[in-house]
């Protein structure tokens, strides 16, 4: 081994012979502090130990409780309510895991120091090592808190889901009378087997699709095209008319959806008893008729939606130089071929991210849908309403119907669709190169 | 040549008047949601059958109730509940994500490459599709009606995406910033706090308005844990008052709605600039 001949050797303490410290460490440090022990690093040694041991005594109980639920799902009733020892169980193994990490870093540590030492470097002191740790631990310090939080708010809920894709959990198998079970891949099996809920899921499935391509695309050209129409070089005004085009961004979403809801109403909206009366056309069913109920959302979309894409456009538009014109038009060039050939490809291509988040925006666009109209009007012998898109479905297949199994799953199907999409398109955007 | 200039000029005039005239027929469809509501608060009677943006007998009365406190309409809870989640949410989750953001950016780390992964892939699941999750959560820990519990899910929730565009705005910023400052002694901290966040003011005007505007808007998540009337937020109790079968009050929600709304548009409207050169800057970079 060429360390032997490394001349920082020579000041090295007189245990030098025994070279295999890394090892020795490593291996006694499978009880934690001990190889930090045998390092000479005392202080550290007892607050390991003390760690560890204060970690087994204090989740012993969690872990006990909570790996058995998560294998057995509770076996009596009305004693053990499966879905919280499901929960427990995922805490336990996430805890379980942060604990498997400590583990890894207090042998590492160790085996680390132990070969500092055959190599003959001085230990730190703790001192120093509380230095190095501030340095060298810093990024982590300062993502902790972001971190931890994402864990319990964010993986964890999405954990739990996956898990339940995977039980019988429903209305009938509830605490406290029954216990849930796991079945498999049974639920999913169900979507694609059972008459009913196949038939709803490609429905609600099919609309969101079309509600997705059609409101985005209806808000991104309207948006695009209004701020090209405003940015004209002679139209006056245009602070006015800018301000006002960013109202339906300003007011809070959920009021001017509500606004919405009360204006469409068959029987007292204002669109029925003053627009189209005004014009002499017969009240339109706006809320009992899906296909009006659709064309009604897709108008809101449009009106709610555009004022973010005007915005970004017109910052784009004024990042265009003037030269780009001046040579079009001495070139000959109409206004449209100018449109068509100069500034529609800059925006589109300066755009792209901001328009992928629209339509990924609408895919999950729960709070027009219920708000307006609750993702009805309500289909016959069906859990989903005339426009519900699968959040909103999955939403009252949890809320209303008590289909939680079935819910879950919808989540996975709906979250694997959004990601691959999401990934397939981010993969051109320099956001994810950035990452690889 | 005259005859062409008078023929492009003719075209113009066409043009401008053409765009005039959308615009105006724009604005008038963007302005008439809004009056009407103003119109529906003024109205007298619960319903809208006989509503006019102008009324004739115009009344306060809508005002009033909101704040009556009679059965189950809380208004008055219900705006401070939803401030104080709202400006909670965005100020937690401006510490959370620049100093978050400052860490990915700057320095190199173990995990580092994973981490971002991992913000990316959670940043495309909507949050609350783990409703359940949620749900059994705020049962288990006792937390219904929990005001924090939905401000720390909130704040989780807007972490990813945020640190994301954060990041991307602070990676812009010359590294020759931070250096010449630490060779002047100063520390990490001091540097994220005196020279990166200054700089990227703009960026945090935007995670600031997530921030704020995602919890006011929440329907979903706050529905579900927020069970008891004097707790809901604004969405949820507007929404039962203009649901409920037996009595809903549309002049009522009305008023309310004009409540909220025109102090959000205003502080909107007047901090635009601020986060429009954040959002084309973040956007449109990727």
């Amino acid at each position: 081994m060429s360390f032997s001949t490394n001349p920082i050797q020579k000041h090295s303490n007189p245990v030098q012979k025994d070279r295999s410290y890394a090892k020795k460490a490593a291996i006694l440090s499978i009880i934690p502090g001990f190889g930090q022990f045998y390092n000479k690093q005392r202080g550290k040694g007892v607050l390991f130990f003390i760690f560890s041991i204060a970690f087994i005594v204090v989740f012993k109980d969690l872990f006990n409780m909570g790996l058995w639920g998560i294998v057995t799902l509770g076996e009596q009733v009305p004693r053990d309510n499966s879905i919280f020892l499901l929960a427990e169980g995922i805490i336990s193994l996430i805890v379980i895991i942060f604990g498997l990490l400590f583990y890894y870093l207090n042998i590492k540590d160790a085996y680390h120091n132990g070969k500092k030492r055959e190599e003959g470097f001085e230990i730190s002191s703790i001192k120093e090592q509380y230095q190095v740790l501030l340095h060298e631990g810093y990024p982590y310090l300062i993502t902790s808190p972001a971190f931890i939080l994402l864990v319990f708010s964010v993986i964890f809920p999405i954990l739990f889901c996956f898990a339940l894709a995977f039980t019988n959990y429903d209305l009938y198998h509830s605490a406290p009378a029954n216990l849930v079970d796991w079945v498999g891949l049974e639920t999913f099996k169900k979507i694609f087997t059972v008459d009913i809920w196949r038939s709803t899921f490609f429905d609600v499935l099919g609309w969101t699709l079309v509600w997705t391509l059609i409101a985005s695309t209806l808000q991104v050209s309207i948006g695009i095209f209004l701020a090209v129409v405003v940015h004209q070089k002679e139209l006056r005004f245009k602070k006015f008319f800018r301000t006002i085009l960013v109202l339906p961004w300003a007011v809070p979403g959920f009021v001017t959806i509500l606004v919405f809801a009360g204006m469409f109403n068959d029987s007292f909206g204002a669109i029925n008893n003053s627009i189209l009366a005004f014009f002499g056309i017969d009240g339109i069913p706006w809320l009992t008729s899906s296909n009006w109920t659709r064309l009604a959302l897709l108008l809101i979309q449009g009106w709610l939606g555009f004022p973010y894409v005007f915005i970004v456009t017109t910052g784009v538009l004024q990042s265009i130089s003037d030269d780009l014109y001046e040579a079009a038009t001495i070139d000959g060039a109409s206004p449209l071929q100018k449109f068509k050939n100069i500034t529609l490809p800059l925006i589109l291509y300066s755009m792209a991210p901001i328009i992928i988040t629209q339509y990924t925006f609408n895919f999950n666009n729960f709070n027009i849908i219920y708000l307006f109209n609750a993702g009805g009007p309500a289909v016959p012998s069906s859990t989903a309403g005339g426009t519900d898109i699968l959040v909103s479905w999955i939403y009252k297949l949890t809320m209303q119907n008590s289909q939680y199994a079935l819910a879950a799953a919808l989540t996975i199907l709906l979250s694997i669709f959004v990601i691959s999409i999401a990934l397939w398109q981010f993969r051109r955007t320099s956001s994810f190169k950035e990452v690889k | 040549m005259a005859k062409k200039t008078v023929g492009i000029k003719r075209q113009r005039t066409i043009r401008m008047t053409l765009s005039y005239l959308l615009l105006l027929v724009v604005c008038v469809a963007i302005i008439y949601p809004l009056v009407w509501t103003v119109g529906a608060s003024f109205n007298p009677g619960n319903s809208l059958v006989s509503t006019s943006i102008i009324p004739d007998k115009p009344t306060m009365s809508h005002y009033s109730d909101l704040f009556a406190q009679d059965g189950k309409l809380f208004y008055g809870k219900w705006y401070i509940n939803s401030m104080k989640i709202s400006i909670l949410t965005m100020v937690l989750s401006m510490l959370c994500v620049s100093f978050t953001a400052y860490a990915f950016s700057r320095f190199r780390f173990k995990g580092r490459k994973n981490g971002l992964l991992l913000f990316l892939l959670l940043q495309m699941i909507p949050q609350f599709s783990a409703l359940i999750a949620i749900f059994v959560l705020a049962q288990m820990l006792g937390l219904i009606n929990s005001h924090w519990l939905l401000i720390l899910i909130y704040v989780g929730g807007q972490i990813p995406m945020n640190t994301y565009l954060m990041k991307g705005y602070i990676d812009s910023i010359p590294l020759d910033l931070d250096e010449s400052a630490k060779i002047d002694g100063a520390s990490n901290t001091r540097i994220f706090w005196r020279i990166l966040m200054p700089l990227s003011r703009p960026m945090l005007a935007v995670v600031a308005m997530n921030g704020f505007t995602a919890p006011l808007g929440d329907f979903a998540i706050s529905s579900v844990i927020l069970r008891n009337p004097e707790y809901y937020t604004l969405p949820i109790g507007l929404y039962k008052l203009v649901s409920d079968k037996m009595g809903a009050s549309y002049t009522t929600f009305a008023a309310g709605a004009i409540l909220i709304s025109i102090p959000v548009a205003i502080v909107f409207v007047s901090l635009q600039k601020h986060f429009v050169s954040g959002l084309t800057a973040g956007g449109t970079k990727g």
